[in-house]
């Protein structure tokens, strides 16, 4: 395949960045969307010239660390999948693909198309946890039963990667879905519920202290997860979230 | 004799620990305010050390090169963790876990270690549990267990397809928690560039903050190392594109000795290679195998027409099929271990049998499966005479229950529905089971410097088991580590900040600013990846699953050769003050280069057959296992731990021996 790649270019985050047009060709069904970005890479280099600064790490959908906006998609045009899953099979020759950074406030630019995600850890950091001592001195796993649907709503909302798909598809910029898949999980397990008004507001302000927008319930977040994480984790959030200001 | 002193405690193994313990020194609490540790790699095993030992009153400093440590590679294990907790009531102790991970490892791991390996194994699921990690449950509310292969007990706990990513994550809450009490300080994109020795004493390391590329000095009292493998020395591989062997080869050059740097885990169920752009090898998991047929066509010509696209799997008849590891291994079939199952793929494709279109591929089919199941279920569903399109449908639904995200997964990749056409798999580079030496306290051969879970070499022996990773780096990293680590700073309560203003520190830095200079001022001619796709080959097919005198020696020679030319001819572009992504990997490629060279000669070293490492000159000659891996006990029963003296063909070997008490050494054999 030949094709058009329109990469947004920026060399640090005090800096403008800009499109810049490459046009590539040789380019396999078979690879994957990083991989085509490695050719790229392989080019440029070879010219003298900086290569595309992108995140990656596992390269099989799970670390979270690959984001970029495709053709105004995070991640790209396939459904749930993460940029290192989605292969070159779903262009077509003579494609011109426009490829971006994550785009939201809370989200600055490092270099090209990497940005910064740590305001998501430090969401986690002010309480995206259950207060128990490392200390090996823990209760039997079994003592406390947990129902099974819980426990599988629980992993269902645990399986977030935080990559940031959620804030770049809102057009909020919203961290409400990637907050609300932590509160849900802890929420719904009885090892978490003794701490869940404190974690709740304190998870809810740090998310609104990073700059990032209000949920207005578009729910493109969750059409654009790679991971499926489900609105109603919103919705349990919210509830939490009342629960707790009225005890508050 | 050995200087090597593992440091096993005296007396009967199960009580070695519990001992141990006993008599170690401990810190005072208010002490350990005055005591800093620093954790280099945030993975299970060192985000549960750095969560531990905050927790117990020690500052910390973490380093990871990942933007969050939630992302390190322990994230991207599949099947589970292994406990004795006998839930199941199905006959399962700690000495069971013990003695089939020492079998599994082909009798070269440490027994005092495994033992204690399996005795806190129950307290990990309690803690993960405690933490909130979502493991699967029962109906009736309590865990839930699966078997793994290699072992006869329902021991393995699991969380779907993902239990290390949750088991991560909630290594990472607690290292949240402590983070927010201010007892972590987390430094992320950063890579430790070199380790610091004052007297002798590991007491800091010199960092590079990879995004404004400023170079730093970190002083502690003690230096732990949790970095993981160096499985991505054979460039592809099912490991991270980042994970790399820095900081333990780092340290290595500054008097670690690093142990079986020849120890690899090959994994037989991967997607295999498509093409020479790939990147990265994905793992399928290995439970795919209780259902799939593993075969390659009987006859050479149906091999070349499959390859060719002339042929199709399906329309071979069942006779013109050669479903080899059930014919050469009736009792297990297609359940024999790892090693096993990887060497026979590999064999079938060197004899011309492989299916795709480099003919480095098996197929593993499940259309017996599917029918199996399919009739199964009409006759549960009440049809008695069901049609084969009934039978079909049904069938094909138990598997997608089974395993309908891996079907995914590999549809997604190679574009072909599993369902419908058998699946290719092949052997890929997995886990590797050298490390960094340490003793029984996980203490490197340099004094404060310590190394936890992949990162050092003792339980996995020569072959590592399937659940027995993550069981091992949370092991480390809750309730091993913390602990012996005590025992060392407990000399250190009058020690007070250590300065980083030091000769030993502007040694270090100096040292590696000139090794970046260096690497930004090469000739030019070749990227980085350029190099490492050359060693990668070099490994693959001269140190992989086979090797001889022969080749091993001419891998020695070729990669030193490789890395000369690297240092003079290698093109890193842009500049060494910000973000510079080829420069990180020029780094890491520099030490692959040189962990490349010590592994083919430890492996040269090692004239045995064991674990997935077959030696071609090590071979069974009669009897059942004619033909088989043939370990040698009587010359190689000992770990080879090499002492950095410059250049890798200097390398100076020291042997720990291994002293079996408990278990009888016994030829594995799945006959």
């Amino acid at each position: 395949m030949n094709l058009t790649l329109k990469i947004w270019r920026q060399s640090d985050a005090k800096s403008q960045g800009k499109i810049v047009e490459y046009p590539i060709s040789g380019i396999e069904g078979d690879m994957s969307f990083l991989e085509m970005l490695d050719v790229l890479n392989e080019e440029l280099i070879t010219k003298g010239d900086e290569p595309v600064v992108f995140d990656h790490d596992c390269r099989e959908g799970i670390c979270g660390s690959c984001s970029l906006q495709i053709n105004g998609e995070p991640h790209g045009p396939d459904r749930l999948v993460t940029t290192c899953q989605l292969h070159m099979r779903k262009f077509n020759d003579g494609d011109t693909i426009f490829i971006e950074p994550f785009r939201a406030k809370a989200f600055p630019v490092v270099k090209d198309l990497m940005v910064d995600r740590s305001a998501f850890d430090r969401i986690q950091h002010a309480g995206g946890y259950i207060s128990v001592n490392t200390s090996g001195n823990t209760i039997d796993a079994n003592a406390i039963p947990v129902n099974k649907d819980n426990a599988d709503d629980a992993f269902a909302a645990a399986t977030c990667i935080g990559c940031g798909a959620c804030v770049a598809a809102c057009k909020n910029a919203s961290a409400m879905l990637f907050t609300s898949a932590k509160v849900s999980q802890y929420a719904l397990l009885p090892q978490g519920q003794v701490e869940a008004t404190d974690r709740v507001m304190a998870m809810v302000n740090q998310m609104d202290e990073e700059g990032f927008g209000n949920c207005t319930n578009t729910g493109a977040c969750e059409i654009e997860c790679p991971k499926g994480i489900s609105l109603e984790n919103i919705a349990r959030m919210n509830r939490e979230y009342l629960s707790a200001s009225l005890k508050g | 004799m050995s200087i090597l002193d593992s440091k096993i405690p005296e007396g009967p193994l199960a009580d070695k620990w519990t001992k141990h313990k006993n008599t170690i020194n401990l810190v005072n609490p208010a002490n350990k305010r005055n005591i800093d540790v620093i954790v280099v790699g945030t993975g299970l095993a060192g985000g549960s050390a750095a969560a531990t030992l905050a927790e117990l009153g020690y500052n910390v400093k973490t380093f990871c090169y990942q933007d969050s440590p939630r992302r390190a590679h322990s994230i991207a294990a599949q099947g589970g963790i292994n406990a004795a907790k006998n839930y199941q009531g199905d006959g399962d102790s700690n000495y069971r876990l013990f003695y089939d991970t020492v079998k599994g490892g082909d009798y070269r791991s440490r027994e005092a270690n495994v033992y204690r390996l399996a005795e806190v194994s129950g307290n990990i699921i309690d803690q993960c549990v405690a933490q909130g990690v979502p493991f699967a449950r029962e109906y009736g509310g309590l865990l839930d267990n699966r078997s793994f292969g290699g072992v006869l007990v329902s021991r393995t706990f699991y969380a779907k397809g993902q239990t290390g990513q949750q088991l991560l994550l909630g290594a990472y809450s607690a290292m949240n928690r402590q983070i927010n009490r201010g007892k972590i300080q987390a430094f992320n994109r950063h890579e430790m560039l070199d380790l610091v020795k004052v007297d002798g004493k590991a007491r800091g390391i010199i960092a590079r903050d990879l995004v404004t590329g400023e170079i730093e000095r970190h002083s502690a009292h003690a230096v732990v190392l949790a970095t993981g493998g160096y499985g991505n020395v054979f460039f592809l591989s099912t490991n991270a594109m980042g994970s790399n062997v820095m900081a333990a080869w780092r340290a290595h050059r500054r008097g670690a000795f690093f142990a079986n740097p020849c120890y690899t885990q090959i994994h037989p169920t991967c997607i295999p290679v498509s093409g020479d752009h790939q990147s990265k090898l994905t793992l399928m998991s290995e439970s795919l195998r209780n259902d799939g047929r593993i075969w390659v066509p009987k006859r050479k010509e149906d091999a070349e027409a499959i390859r060719a696209g002339k042929l199709k799997p399906t329309q071979l008849s069942e006779e013109e099929r050669d479903y080899y590891l059930e014919r050469r291994y009736p009792a297990f079939g297609n359940l024999v271990p790892r090693d096993v199952a990887s060497r026979a793929a590999k064999e079938r494709c060197d004899e011309g049998f492989g299916v795709n279109k480099t003919g480095e591929a098996v197929y593993l089919d499940f259309a017996a499966a599917i029918q199996r199941y399919g009739k199964e279920k009409a006759l549960t569903s009440g049809i008695h005479n069901p049609t084969a399109e009934q039978i079909l449908e049904f069938g094909e639904k138990v598997i997608e229950d089974k395993y309908g995200n891996l079907f995914q997964m590999y549809e997604k990749i190679v574009d072909e529905n599993p369902y419908k056409t058998p699946m290719m798999i092949y052997p890929a580079v997995h886990y590797t089971m050298g490390g960094l030496w340490v003793d029984y306290n996980l203490q490197t051969t340099v004094p404060g410097c310590y190394a936890a879970g992949e990162a050092n070499f003792s339980d996995h022996g020569a072959n590592r088991l399937g659940a027995s990773a993550l069981m091992q780096g949370l092991a480390d990293g809750y309730f091993v580590l913390p602990y012996t680590i005590g025992d060392y700073l407990s000399q250190d309560i009058r020690t007070g900040k250590i300065p980083t203003d030091t000769p030993e520190f502007d040694e270090a830095e100096k040292h590696v600013k000139d090794r970046i200079e260096k690497l930004m001022s090469g000739s030019g001619e070749h990227s980085v990846d350029y190099y490492h796709k050359r060693l990668g080959k070099i490994m693959w097919n001269k140190c992989g699953m086979s090797r001889n005198e022969k080749e091993l020696k001419e891998a020695i020679d070729e990669i030193s050769a490789l890395r000369k030319d690297f240092w003079k001819s290698v093109k890193v572009p842009g500049n060494a003050n910000g973000m510079n992504q080829e420069l990180e990997k020029a780094g890491r490629v520099a030490d692959f280069l040189e962990l490349g060279e010590l592994f083919a000669k430890d492996a040269l070293d090692r004239n045995e057959s064991c674990g997935g490492h077959f030696r071609e000159e090590s071979v069974e000659q009669d009897g059942e296992q004619k033909g088989e891996a043939l370990r040698d006990d009587k010359n190689f029963k000992y770990v080879s731990a090499w002492e950095y003296k410059g250049e890798p063909k200097d390398a100076v070997l020291h042997k720990e021996d291994l002293v079996f008490e408990n278990i009888e050494l016994k030829t594995r054999s799945y006959k």
